[in-house]
């Protein structure tokens, strides 16, 4: 199953990735070289991941054959984003209501010992 | 006003919600293993929750089954593993996705007349973890699940 949610989750689950990612939402484009600078490994390695980066439309690259810059795309992680804010409403509004239940109960146990 | 915290890590299969109660641990403790007080969080808006099993000790079976307006059941289940006053670790099966189940730790911290809950809920999979939202999706009632609609019906598969 490759839908684009777990994709994008995949991609992100590499602190390299993350860090790449970084970099290009902070200078907007770079090139391979440019993006492999900080890293102690191969430029090979560095393409893989941006390969991973670019199916998980998580980047794009440029037509030039030689440099392809490399330039981040906001909709994934903001689709990403937005699952985690489902997510996370789910879960808040059923913990709202055991909070109503807890007091609930709370009264009802006060009303008992008076 | 809500005081719930959600941590999703990238690339795990978890999700931590750590929420404070204005009440001790054993009122919260009731109030979460209690099956006539259940129906009255657990399920979304929308829904109505009727408790069809809950033996709260180890090795005992629980299962909630939900109904929708148009009387649509879905049925959940699950196994106690471990009972305590402050630590419950439970499964957690939705009937629609049968064989992903879902591991769930509750912890209750005692801050002095307050609590601290911290739920763990370990999936089996990213995947589980999606499908778990998408059968919360077929209740379509609240503001959240049509969100969710739109954000899977903008999926590539």
């Amino acid at each position: 199953m490759t839908d684009s949610l777990s994709q994008t989750f995949a991609a992100l689950a590499d602190p390299t990735r993350r860090t790449i990612l970084g970099q290009l939402a902070m200078r907007g484009e770079a090139t391979v070289n440019e993006l492999a600078e900080p890293f102690p490994i191969s430029l090979q390695a560095v393409s893989k991941h941006l390969k991973v980066l670019e199916n998980a439309g998580l980047i794009s690259r440029g037509r030039d054959a030689q440099f392809r810059p490399c330039r981040m795309e906001g909709e994934p992680l903001a689709q990403a984003a937005e699952w985690i804010e489902v997510q996370r409403q789910l879960w808040v509004d059923r913990l709202d209501r055991l909070d109503v239940a807890v007091q609930r109960v709370r009264r009802q146990r006060e009303e008992l010992q008076s | 006003m809500s005081k719930t915290q959600v941590t999703v890590t990238p690339g795990t299969h978890e999700i931590v919600l750590t929420r404070e109660f204005d009440a001790a641990p054993d009122v919260v403790y009731a109030a979460l293993t209690d099956p006539a007080v259940v129906p009255s969080w657990w399920g979304p808006h929308g829904l109505t929750t009727k408790v069809e099993e809950m033996d709260v000790r180890p090795g005992g079976r629980w299962r909630f089954v939900q109904r929708d307006a148009d009387g649509n059941e879905f049925g959940f289940n699950g196994v106690y593993h471990s009972v305590q006053p402050r630590r419950v670790v439970q499964t957690f099966e939705f009937e629609g996705m049968p064989g992903h189940v879902m591991l769930d730790t509750m912890t209750l911290e005692d801050l002095g007349g307050r609590t601290r809950l911290v739920d763990q809920s370990v999936f089996q999979s990213v995947e589980d973890r999606d499908g778990m939202v998408a059968s919360g999706m077929q209740d379509g009632a609240s503001q959240s699940h049509d969100r969710l609609d739109t954000i899977l019906a903008g999926r590539t598969t």
